[in-house]
Order: C-alpha cells, then structure tokens, then sequence
C-alpha cells in the first residue's frame, strides 16, 4: 500500500485497482443499506396494509401517515420542536452531572462503595412513576419533562465514564505516579480521554433514552410536545396522526444519534479505527 | 566510598493483610549512583514488586528503603519506568506519548510550556537515537510492538531520570529487536549513566546489560547471589559468543536452577 502506484508492475496495478474497487463498492453498500432497509419496510409496511385491508384505526398505510403528516404538519413541527428542547435540556443536564459523577465514582472506590447501589435502585424506579411527583414539585410545564429525560439518560453516562476511568491500567498510573504525577494530573491525562469512547457509546445510548423519557412526561402531563400530540390524537381516534409523532419521534432521534456519531469519530477515531481507513488513505 | 544510590535493607512485603502472600522477605541490595543491575530470578519471586518498592508506588511492609539518602515513603518524582506492555497512550502521537512525563514531573511540568520547542527538540533527539525516527506524528496503533516498546523506553528516558525501572521491558519481544534495543540501552546509559534496576527473565539479556547481576530466590524474594560482570563495554553481539559471557549464563543458570529447585522444596 505504501508503495506507489509508480513502482507497480502492471500485474499488481490491476489487482491493486481491482482490490481498491472492491472496497469502494462495499463502501457504497454500506452506506445505501440503511435507506434500503427503511424504503423496504415502508412498501412491504404498505403493501400488507393494502393486500389484508386493514383498518385506518388499527394500522394506518404509510400514505395514510403522509397525509396526516401534511395536513398537521404546523401543530407537528411545533410540538416536535417542544419536545426536542425538553429532551436536549435533560440530555445537556446529563452529560454535566452524568461526566462529573463518573468522575468521581470512577476515581475514588470510596464514591463507588457510597453511591453505587443508590444509583441502581434510582435507576431502577420506572421514570413514568416519578412524573406525577414532578408535576407536584414543578407544575405542569416543560420542567417535568426536561427532568424526566434527565433522568432516564443520566445513569448509562456515568456508567460508562465511571468505567473508562476506573480500568485504566496499572502500570500506566505506576510509570505516571512515579514521575510524580498527582491524582488529579492522571484523571486528566490519562483517565478521561481514556474514558471519551465510553462517554460517546454512552452519549448514542442516552440521547435516544432521553427523547423516551421527555415523551413519557408529556404524555402524562399533556402540556406540550409531541406526547402531548400523540395522546389528544389517540383520543379522536386519529391513528395516522399518531403514527406521524410516532414516526417523526424516530427521526429526531435517529437525526441525534447520527450527530453523536459524529463527535465521537472526530474525537476519538483512535479508539474505532480500523482497516478500511487505512486502506482508502494508502497508509 | 559515598553511600549508594539505593539502599534496600531488610525489606518485607506483605499483600492482602496478616495472612496474605509474601512476596518479598529479607530483602537486601545497594545500587551504587549510575550503576546498572539486572534483577533475575524465576518467576513469581517478586522481582516486580521490588520495582514498586524502590520507586515507591507501594509502602514495604517491612524494613527501609532508601534512594538518594532519602528515606522513600511517597513515590518518587525522578524515576522512568517501562514495562512489558508499551502502555503508550493511543490518542496521543508519538512525539507527544514520549513528552508525556514533562507534563507531569515536578522538575520540568512548569517550565514546560515557555520552552516547548528546546523540549520538543530533545524528545525528536531521542526517538533520533532510540527510535522510532520518523514516526513522531503517528498514532501508536500504527506501529509495530518494537517500534511501541522503543517509544515506552523514550517515555522512560526523556526527562534524564536519576533512576531508571525497567521491568521486563524487552520480553514481548522477538529476538532480533531485543538484541537490537540492547545495544541501544546500553549506548543511552554509556551516554547519560542513570542508574537503571532491570528486571528480566533473560540471563543473556541481563549479563549483555548489566554491571552487576542479582539473582532473587523463589517467593519470598530474597537476593540469593550476586555476580560482579566484568565483561568491557561497549558489549557487542559478538560479546555473547565469548567463553566468559557464556561461563556467567551458565552460572546464573545454575542458581536460578537452585532456586527453582527450593521453591519446590516448599510447596
């Protein structure tokens, strides 16, 4: 790979361009297999409703979706962007309080002996038996759902800091301990950028986690946002509206996801690299 | 005659409490200032523990240890240490893994960042002599496990540590790079004459290095034997064909043999 094409005989050349081929076409199936998968499953969605006729009010024909989608698309956006906010305000919340208490759980056993079970049993209390407290403490409004989804998308943050920074290895802390380095100076050198691909896995995990947890509030302090859409269409029996939020849900947190993904393969490549790369960079 | 570098005097340690293992037990050794010393001995006896001990990473349950006419009881801040495993920091370049210590020892962390470049200058000129040349600007997971393990030796020498801990920092190895990165270590310490503990499995490795060779008993570590190596420097692959290199492998052999030999006795 290092050599360049110069040097090639005419033999290697071929295979070498016959190889490199191969890559980019198992580049491009790669990347146009999601849109495959999704455009299959919306006509063999439509084609089952339309062969067994199923009723609108059970399951809506994406068409059906589309339409509703287009006729509401005003309160859709809004409420969408309603819920957006709630969720990115929790899932901000997370990312602060979730990367300094992995911090710290992660550093002291101490904290981790202290809190650990604690953040278990929290985790383990169903979030949407918690928002009718929060509507007492906060009143109906965006709080309970900004709340909700901090929540839900806190504690799989502070497991993973938590434990990047707690596996470091030993006798990377003995070769920095022994030049003197102090606590603090191993965190910061060593114990988070070790911990930043577990902090993005659990970024992917959390943000779709949070959208759940803002959902759940609206639907059941029907104040705004695309909850609140969903549960007053289910009420007129408007299923393809409810599909619509259903389905717009998804997008936003696909939309999301892709944006962690993002971040993380600018920040921390080293830690995903892998073969292809090197081969598409000759390197 | 000035007192030596590192004192060990009747050291003991102990894990995991009253009833936990031994690792060490009566240890004692002097290191004079700039001398090198191989630590050899069979496996499990503790060798590495003695390396936390000197650097001190960990307390000795029992006895002294002293470096610099310091008694030790807090790690040390002038120590370079390499292991087995590289432990380069796969987010970070080469040239800035071997500037890692800089940023974090006491004598240079502060001045650091006003005189980047004269620092930045003399890690190039080490990685210059020890290798890997060229490959300042890539990542570790980009260059093979000898060229990993000369960076580990780079990070280990670039703040001139006094004391150098190596523990088994060649044994990953193939034969060809080990003896390779001999000559390079010794060619270092010839320059800079730090004093370096060594620890290896290698009797080749430690007659080819070191001034003097200590040979440790089975758990609980003790030092059983020690051979002054007369041999000239600068050692060559050539050296280790000779009849007197050969005679101290073999006697070494014969008291890691005995050693092995007692630890079977016990269990």
């Amino acid at each position: 790979m290092s050599q360049s094409a110069s040097k090639m005989s005419p033999r290697a050349q071929a295979r070498y361009n016959a190889m490199a081929a191969a890559a980019r076409r198992q580049r491009r199936l790669q990347a146009m297999l999601p849109w495959l998968v999704i455009i299959g499953m919306f006509a063999i969605w439509e084609i089952g409703c339309i062969v067994f006729k199923v009723p609108v009010f059970i399951l809506p024909a994406p068409h059906d979706i589309y339409a509703a989608a287009l006729r509401w698309w005003q309160p859709l956006l809004q409420d969408s962007l309603v819920t957006l906010y709630s969720t990115m305000m929790g899932f901000g919340l997370a990312i602060v309080a979730g990367l300094l208490l992995g911090i710290a759980i992660g550093s002291s056993t101490l904290v981790y002996k202290g809190l650990y079970p604690l953040l278990i049993a929290f985790n383990s209390i169903p979030k949407v038996a918690v928002v009718p407290v929060l509507i007492i403490w906060f009143g109906i409004g965006v709080w309970p759902a900004v709340i909700t989804a901090f929540l839900i998308s806190f504690f799989p943050i502070v497991v993973n800091v938590a434990t990047g920074i707690a596996t470091v290895e030993p006798e990377l802390k003995d070769v920095l301990r022994a030049l003197g380095a102090r606590p603090r100076d191993i965190i910061l050198k060593v114990g988070l950028p070790r911990a930043m691909p577990y902090f993005f896995a659990s970024l992917k995990i959390a943000v779709t986690v949070a959208f759940v947890g803002a959902i759940i509030a609206e639907s059941v302090a029907p104040n705004a946002g695309i909850g609140r859409l969903m549960m007053v269409a289910s009420s007129r029996f408007d299923v393809p509206l409810v599909f619509a939020g259903l389905l717009t849900t998804g997008m936003m947190g696909i939309v999301l996801y892709w944006i962690a993904e993002v971040i993380e393969r600018r920040t921390t490549g080293w830690a995903t690299r892998n073969s292809d790369q090197n081969l598409a960079t000759g390197g | 005659m000035t007192r030596p570098f590192v004192e060990i005097d009747q050291v003991a340690m102990r894990y995991g409490g009253v009833d936990g293992t031994l690792a060490l037990e009566g240890c004692s050794m002097n290191i004079n200032q700039g001398e090198f010393v191989a630590v050899v001995g069979p496996s499990g006896c503790g060798k590495s523990t003695l390396m936390r001990l000197v650097t001190g990473l960990w307390p000795a349950t029992e006895g002294n240890v002293v470096v610099a006419g310091q008694e030790v009881d807090g790690p040390l801040t002038i120590a370079g240490m390499a292991f087995q495993a590289p432990t380069l920091l796969p987010w970070r370049r080469i040239l800035s893994n071997v500037m890692l210590p800089l940023e974090v020892t006491p004598q240079h962390r502060n001045k650091l960042g006003r005189d980047r470049a004269l620092y930045e200058a003399r890690a190039r000129e080490l990685l210059r002599l020890v290798g890997p040349e060229g490959f300042d600007n890539k990542y570790p997971y980009q260059l093979s496990g000898g060229m990993q393990q000369r960076t580990s030796l780079c990070r280990a020498l670039i703040h001139d540590p006094a004391l150098l801990m190596l523990d088994e920092p060649f044994s990953a190895l193939d034969v060809f790079t080990r003896e390779d990165l001999w000559a390079v270590l010794q060619n270092v310490w010839m320059a800079k004459k730090p004093t370096v503990v060594l620890v290896t499995h290698d009797l080749r490795e430690a007659v080819y290095l070191a001034d003097r060779v200590l040979v440790m008993s089975a758990r609980p570590g003790r030092i059983i034997a020690e051979r002054v190596n007369p041999l000239p420097r600068p050692r060559t692959l050539e050296t280790t064909y000779t009849a007197e290199f050969q005679d101290l492998v073999h006697d070494l052999r014969g008291y890691i043999a005995a050693a092995r030999s007692g630890e079977e006795v016990a269990a």
